[in-house]
């Protein structure tokens, strides 16, 4: 299988603290990882990273084969916008747009606002007929699910999500798991950050953080489609 | 989409708007009103400043009384006339000295290629003798002192030692009207005589002189056929200003004691002086002009200056208030913005949205400021200058340029903080 992402002795350094300590990871294409471990471990950060987000202290990050660890700002964003969509443990969205505009809000500075697309990728998580609702008129499972649908409506070859389920009861945390097989089924990557176990067992191949250093990476025996 | 997202956040930040709105429409109302006083009643003044070369002006009795009278100026009623002879007069008063420079402005109704002009028949650089009990007085004097503004746009000022008597100058407006330029010749026809004048110059007075033709006195007294008469003599004049005697005086000089009088007929005064005028030709009636003083031209220059620095003040506290609005607004929605940068905003793209909504809202400002500072002016020119101030295109671009200019600096701040806002930061915040 080829390699879509490869961290290389990344560090990140905060003052004195080593969020990240000389890190390396590889997530082949088509991938679903989980990285799992206790707060402060570092986890954020290395999402933070691989979104480019964030720029690391030292060490390459190599996406589809190119270094992007010394690209300007300005790459970054146009990288991260076509490969990659983000789900945050908070339901960001935007409240004064509904949900479907919530969606080409990302299709916009990708490329072109398109309904029609936006509409079918809300259907996708469920929610075409909240398409016109508030985030305030949406539950939190709800909201979720449109930040899942704006992440995956430009295509993208990588999922990031941290903490995706963390605010969710079990039955939203179901629907968002089905959504992420589904993805998984099409051949999307998913880099899922979380606590759970529960959610960390969907994956493919759990990674475990502590202190900024990988502890364990093991391929998950229990994954089924 | 990206209308929609402005559309947003009129909505809900519609108080921070309306907050810059009323910043940028207070700025841009001193600004407008500062900047049309400025470029209006300066203009006015400066302009009444060079009319005015001269500051006595000597007509003929009767049409004096009828244009009291009246209170019109009416080419048709004038049948009197002073002697040319007369003139020499004036260099025999008391003040003799003082008088700068004369001369007799003839004007009479013309037609020019069919059209009706103004003729002005005057004297240029004339050099005048006048006997009298003995003593020759002389003098060159005439226009080319008289309008010392004018300004030649082509060929040159009529010389009277050089030019024939039947040359003529053109005013630009004229000029450009009729397709006249200088070395033309041009027929001009009054009262049944009809006259070929070379245009040895085009003129430009600023004013209504710019509609009319000027030629030598002697040619317009034939065209005119009224002899050699004058309808009306401007005069020049150094004078002291005007303190309590001269306008107990200029009311009625044989109200004042034998020591009050002498020592009015012995000052400079333009009311002495033009009451030398009337005692030296009779038949004449001499009245100051209205003119600015110097004195009045310095104070219009502080006011100025004045005006500039509070609209700059004004423009500087405009600016302050904008960039705490912004800013604040800008923090406000830190969280927004940051998550326009994760779905894939640029920088350049996140600034723009900010600053059109900045923008839009700084026009709607700018446009009400504009007008309330035009009323705002018209307090000023009417309360100050007592006159009207006219809407000035200059005055408006002006100001857009400087609220432009203000809501971007006063932007900076807050697009610097945009800039380097982090996405990682504020969305993943509480680590
Ligand atoms: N901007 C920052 N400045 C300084 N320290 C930071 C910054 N961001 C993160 N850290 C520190 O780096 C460490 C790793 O943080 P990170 O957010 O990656 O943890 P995490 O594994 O995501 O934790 P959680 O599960 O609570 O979200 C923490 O100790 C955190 O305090
Ligand atoms: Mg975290």
């Amino acid at each position: 299988m080829s390699k879509l992402l490869e961290l290389k002795n990344i560090s990140k350094i905060y003052g004195e603290l080593h969020a990240l300590d000389n890190v390396s990871l590889t997530v082949d294409k088509g991938e679903w990882i989980a990285i799992m471990g206790p707060s402060g471990s570092g986890k954020s950060t290395m999402m933070n990273i691989i979104g480019c987000m964030d720029k690391a202290t030292s060490g390459q990050v190599i996406f589809d084969g190119k270094d992007i660890s010394k690209e300007s700002r300005r790459k970054l964003t146009e990288f991260h916008r076509d490969k990659i969509g983000l789900v945050f443990q908070q339901f960001h969205l935007i409240n004064y747009l509904n949900a479907v505009e919530n969606v080409m809000v990302a299709q916009y500075y990708h490329s072109m606002p398109d309904e029609k697309e936006a509409l079918e990728a809300l259907e996708r998580v469920g929610l075409k007929d909240r398409a016109k609702h508030l985030p305030s008129q949406l539950s939190g499972g709800e909201q979720q699910r449109v930040c899942i649908a704006r992440a995956i409506i430009n295509s993208p070859e990588l999922i990031l999500a941290d903490e995706p389920t963390g605010n969710l009861d079990e039955a939203n945390e179901n629907i968002v798991l089905d959504i992420f097989h589904q993805l998984h089924r099409e051949g999307t990557s998913l880099v899922v950050v979380t606590h759970d176990d529960e959610v960390g067992l969907e994956a493919q191949r759990i990674v475990r953080l502590e202190h900024g250093k990988i502890t364990s990476d093991k391929k998950n025996d229990n994954f089924h489609e | 989409m990206f209308f929609r997202m402005v559309r947003g956040t009129f909505a809900r930040q519609w108080k921070k708007m309306l907050m810059i709105a009323v910043t940028v429409a207070l700025g841009a109302s001193i600004a407008t009103a500062m900047l049309n006083v400025m470029l209006d009643v300066g203009d006015k003044i400066n302009e009444e400043l060079k009319t005015y070369g001269s500051n006595i002006t000597v007509i003929p009795q009767s049409e004096a009384v009828i244009s009291k009278l009246y209170d019109v100026e009416n080419n048709d009623v004038q049948t009197e006339y002073i002697e040319e002879e007369k003139i020499g007069e004036l260099m025999t008063i008391f003040w003799a000295n003082n008088i700068t420079d004369f001369a007799p402005v003839n004007d009479t109704l013309a037609e020019l290629n069919g059209t009706e002009v103004t003729l002005v028949g005057s004297w240029f650089d004339h050099h005048l003798e006048f006997k009298k009990k003995g003593t020759v007085y002389q003098r060159d004097t005439g226009l080319t002192n008289l309008r010392s503004w004018w300004d030649i746009t082509e060929g040159e000022m009529l010389d009277e030692q050089k030019h024939s008597e039947n040359c003529a100058m053109v005013g630009v407006q004229l000029a450009a009207e009729q397709n006249i330029r200088s070395g033309d010749t041009v027929t001009v026809e009054c009262s049944g005589r009809t006259k070929q004048l070379e245009v040895v110059g085009i003129f430009e007075s600023g004013d209504d002189e710019d509609n009319y033709i000027y030629t030598t006195l002697d040619c317009e007294q034939e065209l005119s056929g009224c002899g050699d008469m004058m309808k009306k003599v401007e005069v020049s004049a150094i004078t002291s200003p005007d303190d309590e005697l001269a306008v107990k005086a200029a009311r009625n000089p044989s109200l004042l004691s034998g020591d009050e009088y002498d020592l009015w007929y012995c000052t400079a005064y333009v009311s002495s002086i033009c009451f030398q005028i009337q005692e030296a030709i009779p038949e004449a009636s001499a009245s100051a002009v209205r003119q600015i003083a110097d004195s009045e031209g310095k104070i219009l220059e502080k006011t100025q200056l004045l005006m500039t620095l509070i609209t700059v003040l004004s423009l500087f506290g405009a600016t302050l208030g904008i960039s705490n609005l912004v800013t604040s607004g800008v923090m406000e929605r830190s969280q927004e913005l940051a998550l326009l940068k994760a779905v894939g905003a640029t920088n350049g793209e996140v600034t723009l949205l900010v600053l059109t909504e900045i923008m839009i809202t700084s026009v709607i400002g700018a446009a009400a400021g504009y007008f309330l500072g035009f009323a705002f002016a018209q307090v000023i020119g009417q309360s100050v200058f007592s006159s009207a101030v006219e809407m000035s295109g200059m005055a408006a671009f002006i100001v857009i340029v400087l609220i432009i200019a203000v809501t971007l600096v006063g932007s900076i701040p807050a697009i610097r903080m945009l800039m380097r806002l982090r996405p990682s930061e504020v969305l993943h915040g509480g680590h």
